[in-house]
């Protein structure tokens, strides 16, 4: 086993046990009390009345449950139009992002044309320039463009993401060059290769950059608020924060709960990834 | 901004097999050795690049000389958009807030994860579990957890936390209504926000400190403090560094915090940089004022460039890893 700061001799001293022993436990309680509290503070509120949650917003249903909440939120205040609506971008942004990514990928990394360089140091170059230059120009495009209330306005710009590009070509780069000659020899072309060598064994790094495509779209919401003005297509992140003005509020922290559940279900699903690829987005950021 | 990648990118030009470089350069040739099908490879990328990332940039460079509306052509105004937006006293509010909330942001933010990922990193069962909780707040989604930390901070004495306050004889605080508290406020819900993404960084970094550095400071009589101050701490700096700067550079750009829990308010005491950028060109539904907006971006975007520079400059000689 490997081992930490604190040697196995160290762990043995009473002394030293005990107060690490306490950090830890302190250590779980606050991760406890600010990681899930807040959490399980919005699950509980998410199905009690209006009237508990104002006047005693800690006390553990004190009049009983209010189920209704959710289907009030569902079907009344349409969370379930806005649900799919977010459902439909992220699916479209993920696409759009692994075709962009694995194609790209394939052909810098595998391919390696001349003029490859070029192509990586412009795509590169692109992660210094913050998202905030981009904002005016990128909406007058799509203005421009006839996109504004499609889903193209943010499936597409979502595919240029540089971080995607760098992460999926430096693991094509690292995959056995003898893999690719031998399919090569045996007469597969390039797209013969891409599909039946290259993309089956990359799935880690798929499975990172989905989880990234995902979350990011599901957390998105300035992009989708200036390019989705229309209510009927707005994902929920644009779309909870006008609902907080006229929806009671028990039926809205309902609609909160609601939002949450699909991130905080795939992070218990995918935890490895998730932390792999946080991990990944510091050293790749850096 | 000119941060250095700790990672090397992969070379993208190598030796090509013998023979192919000999033979002549005629477009048959290149479509026969695979050159069209590279191309269409590369179309996706150079396609969604070049209509979404690149041109956006070079046109963000463009307006800022110019005096747009939808309506009419643009035209060239030179430097007038950067004289509005300097001359603006807004703009000097916004710059004090946003470097009050950078402040406030490491003051909070910058250490606790450091501690937490060091002691999450000395828990020998279930380490996964305190992890997973450190990291569960980067999972809710930001807008949701705006919402919620909204309602938490009602000013009435039966809000989340003015209860709190209540059972330890405190309160009830005006949190977001009052001038002095809104920016504080929002920068304890953006470090709870994104806390558990950095502490996932640190722990990746401490999982890589070589045992055998502990052991031999060990030989050498150093107890655990001694330990984290002379191996851990210096094993960790160049991440540190790049942490440091990826959060001035976050914070520079805060724009979610202010605009769903104060709109900027009160008083303009939460108006940030961003908030600025997005009412000069979208909050007028009239047709925004591009050119001030695309002047302030770009000017924001080139101090983070020049302040990364001179800050890779500085600890250049601190870094070596």
């Amino acid at each position: 086993m490997s081992r930490g700061i604190v040697s196995p001799s160290e762990w043995a001293t009473a002394r030293i046990r005990v107060v690490l022993r306490t950090l830890q436990v302190l250590l779980l309680g606050g991760l406890l009390l600010t990681g899930l509290g807040p959490v399980l503070w919005l699950a509980k509120a998410a199905i009690t009345p209006t009237q508990d949650t104002l006047r005693t917003p800690l006390s553990v249903f004190p009049n009983g449950f209010d189920f209704a909440n959710l289907v009030t939120a569902w079907t009344r205040v349409e969370i379930d139009k806005h649900f799919l609506n977010t459902v439909v971008l992220a699916a479209g942004s993920w696409a759009v992002q692994i075709i962009v990514a694995t194609t790209a990928g394939y052909a810098l990394a595998v391919l390696r044309p001349r003029y490859g360089g070029l192509v990586t140091g412009v795509v590169l170059g692109t992660l210094f320039v913050p998202s905030i230059v981009l904002l005016v120009p990128l909406y007058l495009t799509v203005v421009d463009a006839g996109m504004i209330n499609t889903f193209w306005a943010v499936w597409l710009p979502s595919g240029a993401s540089a971080f995607n590009v760098v992460l999926v070509q430096r693991f094509f780069a690292g995959l056995p060059r003898e893999m690719v000659e031998a399919a090569r020899v045996d007469g597969a072309g390039p797209v013969r290769i891409f599909w039946s060598v290259v993309l089956p064994l990359s799935r880690p790094i798929i499975g990172v950059v989905s989880v990234f495509a995902v979350v990011a779209s599901w957390k998105d919401f300035l992009w989708p608020l200036l390019v989705l003005p229309d209510p009927a297509v707005q994902p929920l992140s644009v779309r909870l924060p006008a609902l907080q003005r006229y929806v009671e509020l028990d039926v809205f922290l309902a609609a909160l709960a609601i939002s949450t559940v699909i991130p905080v279900a795939l992070f218990l699903i995918f935890q490895r990834l998730f932390l792999r690829g946080g991990a990944l987005e510091g050293a790749i950021k850096g | 901004m000119a941060v250095q990648s700790p990672v090397r990118a992969a070379p993208a030009t190598a030796p090509r097999e013998p023979g192919s470089a000999s033979r002549r350069r005629s477009p048959v040739s290149w479509v026969r050795r695979g050159g069209l099908s590279t191309l269409l490879f590369l179309l996706p990328l150079l396609i969604v690049f070049g209509v979404f990332s690149w041109a956006p940039i070079v046109q963000s460079v463009v307006m800022s000389f110019q005096r747009t509306n939808l309506v009419g052509p643009a035209e060239f105004v030179g430097l007038d958009n950067f004289v509005q937006v300097l001359t603006d006293p807004l703009l000097w509010t916004a710059l004090e807030n946003t470097l009050w909330f950078a402040f406030l942001a490491l003051l909070f933010g910058y250490p606790i994860p450091l501690v937490v990922a060091v002691l999450i990193s000395e828990v020998r069962a279930r380490r996964g579990l305190f992890s997973a909780l450190a990291y569960l707040p980067v999972v809710v989604p930001p807008v949701v957890a705006v919402l919620l930390w909204k309602f938490f901070y009602d000013a009435s004495p039966s809000g989340v936390f003015n209860t709190v306050l209540g059972w330890v004889g405190l309160g009830p605080w005006q949190w977001l209504q009052d001038q002095g508290s809104a920016m504080p406020a929002l920068v304890l819900e953006a470090t709870w926000a994104a806390a558990g993404g950095t502490v996932i960084i640190y722990l990746a970094a401490l999982a890589g400190v070589p045992a055998d550095l502990y052991e031999a400071a060990e030989i050498d009589g150093a107890g655990i403090w001694r330990k984290v101050w002379h191996v851990t701490l210096p094993r960790l700096r160049t991440v540190l560094l790049v942490t440091f700067i990826l959060q001035i550079i976050g914070t520079a750009q805060v724009f979610l915090e202010p605009f769903l829990f104060t709109g900027g308010g009160p008083a303009n005491s939460t108006t940030t940089l961003l908030l600025l950028i997005y009412d000069y060109a979208f909050a007028n539904s009239l047709g925004g004022d591009y050119g001030a907006a695309t002047a302030l971006s770009i000017m924001l975007a080139a101090a983070l460039a020049v302040f990364s520079v001179v800050y890779f400059r500085l600890t250049k000689s601190w870094s070596g890893s």
